[in-house]
């Protein structure tokens, strides 16, 4: 307990020591809910009712998709997880402790803006507030997920860029943040549902907002938890200490299972 | 009775068609340091890994304490310590954060007064990306004893190191082994490994070409003994003297430099000449062949094969 305590304090004060960290956990979200509020209430007025949980998915995938991997792609790269092999640090820590304190800095921000946003732009809260919390645990554990499989595939930086872009990119489009789901073109909801950012708000929209979800959220709250589940035991599968000496348990391709629950929600949705 | 804490039997290593290590075997006993020297690429860190568990036997067998790396690494982790050639910390690790850290996966309580000995009690709280590079060496080194292991593995541990670091550090290695610690030294530094080893092995092209102590390591080579010998008159600056033993003369800086195979009956006969002559003798230096030498030799040879 002690070890995971000590390891768990350093990870979460590296997410706010690193700027690299800090600018993704908090800044870049935080000054893109600013932006987003000033502009996007004049532009789209509608946009504010979705505005907190936008935001929060936003947020998540800036923690977890876009920054989480790429220390733990560096740190492998530079021989950190031999030190840690060594010295007993367990495979299962180095990749979760770093996701648990992301989810944590992701509370803060989340936080934030769900006390600011009603004041500053006239968002309304959440109604449901346990389905609130559950559903933000939810979003938060299948992105975390998808961070980890991301820094366990990932043979360089530049790997990780271009995978975390993919689900990053798309989120933001057809994810159902700027854009509610139910306006989307039938062939794009589709590719829609491949992405935990549709189903994040949803299931929002449906079980924390009550502002009615384009389809039953709690398909969204079993395939987000379901993708979280399968994308940590791929991680934790697929992890290898040292790419160059050590051999991986599977193919890198069998990360792809990770997208199993979202792509029988495509089928039955 | 002979008390080998690591055992290693025809133990290999490929890499593809990459032969790293071919069936090498060899035992070091308790309180050992023992020197694994070789050129680049001739296998001593594929060695030091296998025994660390950091990567798989592809043939023999490995036992460090009874236990094997490849199979125990859980029993393992807390029997040995380990400053890697590559390997690091986070950036953005603290020094006394590294020490808790470590120390806490191993059970133990920090030991800050390692920091302080290894001349890192000023930089506690400096983050590991801003230390030089001798000082991220002896942190990593600091957090590897910290949890006392009784076997301790340092690929090239002075490499980057100022002098008096690399003083502190064979002092350390000392105190560690007079505290009945196992230490396996792999180093390019022949002088360190002449100085701190009690046995080497030199390792070519993944082979064990020659072991035993420095100095029956010096002692079996072609090697010849250096004396150089200063007088105060001219009584040496024929070149046609000849003295026993000698093979080759040289003169530099006032000195008369003759390459001996026989030592003793050499300095005999240069002493006698010089009184015979009226000279007076101001200094006399007869140096062996050092470790250095002879790795060259034994590897220069088989090399070139």
């Amino acid at each position: 307990m002690n070890a995971f305590a000590n390891h768990f304090s350093f990870e979460f004060r590296t997410g706010m020591r690193d700027k690299t960290l800090l600018l993704m956990n908090y800044l870049f979200p935080l000054g893109v809910y600013a932006m987003l509020g000033l502009l996007m209430t004049e532009l789209n007025p509608p946009f504010v009712e979705t505005m907190i949980p936008a935001m929060i998915v936003f947020a998540i995938l800036s923690g977890t998709v876009l920054s989480l991997p790429n220390p733990l792609v560096t740190a492998r790269e530079a021989g950190i997880f031999r030190s840690y092999k060594i010295n007993g640090v367990p495979a299962t820590s180095i990749l979760t402790i770093p996701a648990l304190t992301t989810i944590l800095h992701m509370v803060v921000v989340a936080a934030i803006i769900t006390a600011t946003a009603p004041l500053l732009f006239g968002a309304p809260p959440p109604i449901n507030w346990p389905s609130f919390i559950l559903v933000f645990l939810l979003a938060a554990f299948a992105c975390a997920g998808l961070g980890m499989l991301i820094s366990v595939i990932s043979s360089s930086t530049r790997a990780v860029v271009l995978w975390s872009q993919l689900i990053f990119l798309p989120s933001m489009m057809i994810g159902g943040l700027m854009i509610p789901f139910s306006m989307l073109p039938d062939a794009l909801g589709k590719v829609g549902l491949l992405l935990p950012a549709t189903h994040a708000m949803n299931a929002f929209q449906g079980l924390a907002q009550n502002q009615g979800a384009a389809f039953d959220p709690l398909w969204s709250v079993i395939i987000l938890l379901a993708g979280g589940i399968l994308s940590l035991g791929l991680a934790i599968y697929l992890f290898c200490w040292d790419r160059l000496n050590t051999t991986r348990r599977g193919h890198p391709t069998l990360a792809l299972l990770a997208l199993l629950p979202y792509g029988v929600g495509v089928v039955l949705l | 009775m002979k008390d080998s804490i690591i055992k290693v039997r025809d133990f290999r290593k490929v890499y593809g068609d990459v032969v790293a290590v071919e069936g090498i075997s060899f035992e070091v006993q308790r309180g050992e340091i023992f020197g694994l020297l070789g050129p680049n690429g001739a296998g001593k860190t594929s060695t030091l890994e296998s025994l660390e568990g950091l990567r798989a036997p592809d043939g023999g067998s490995l036992q460090v304490m009874g236990v094997d790396p490849a199979r125990e690494s859980r029993k393992l982790r807390n029997l040995i310590g380990v400053q890697l050639q590559t390997s690091g910390l986070p950036d953005s690790m603290r020094v006394d954060e590294a020490m808790r850290f470590f120390c806490a996966y191993h059970g133990v309580a920090p030991h800050y007064h390692l920091l302080d000995r290894l001349g890192l009690a000023e930089k506690m709280g400096a983050q590991y990306h801003t230390l030089s590079a001798g000082l991220q060496r002896r942190l990593v080194l600091a957090v590897a004893v910290a949890h006392n292991p009784p076997v301790m593995f340092l690929d090239e541990p002075t490499a980057g190191l100022d002098v008096p670091s690399r003083i502190e550090l064979h002092n350390l290695m000392h105190e560690l082994q007079a505290a009945g610690t196992t230490i396996i030294l792999a180093t390019h530094d022949m002088a360190e490994a002449e100085k701190m080893a009690d046995r080497v092995a030199i390792l070519l092209r993944g082979k064990i070409v020659a072991t035993g102590t420095p100095r029956e390591l010096t002692a079996t080579g072609a090697g010849l003994t250096k004396v150089s010998v200063r007088t105060e008159g001219p009584s040496l600056s024929d070149p046609s003297i000849t003295f026993p033993a000698v093979s080759q003369v040289a003169f530099k800086d006032d000195y008369a430099i003759y390459y001996s195979t026989d030592p003793g009956p050499t300095v005999s006969a240069i002493i006698v000449h010089i009184e015979a002559q009226g000279d007076t003798l101001i200094d006399l230096r007869v140096e062996r062949p050092s470790l250095e030498e002879r790795f060259l030799e034994i590897t220069g040879t088989r090399g070139g094969q």
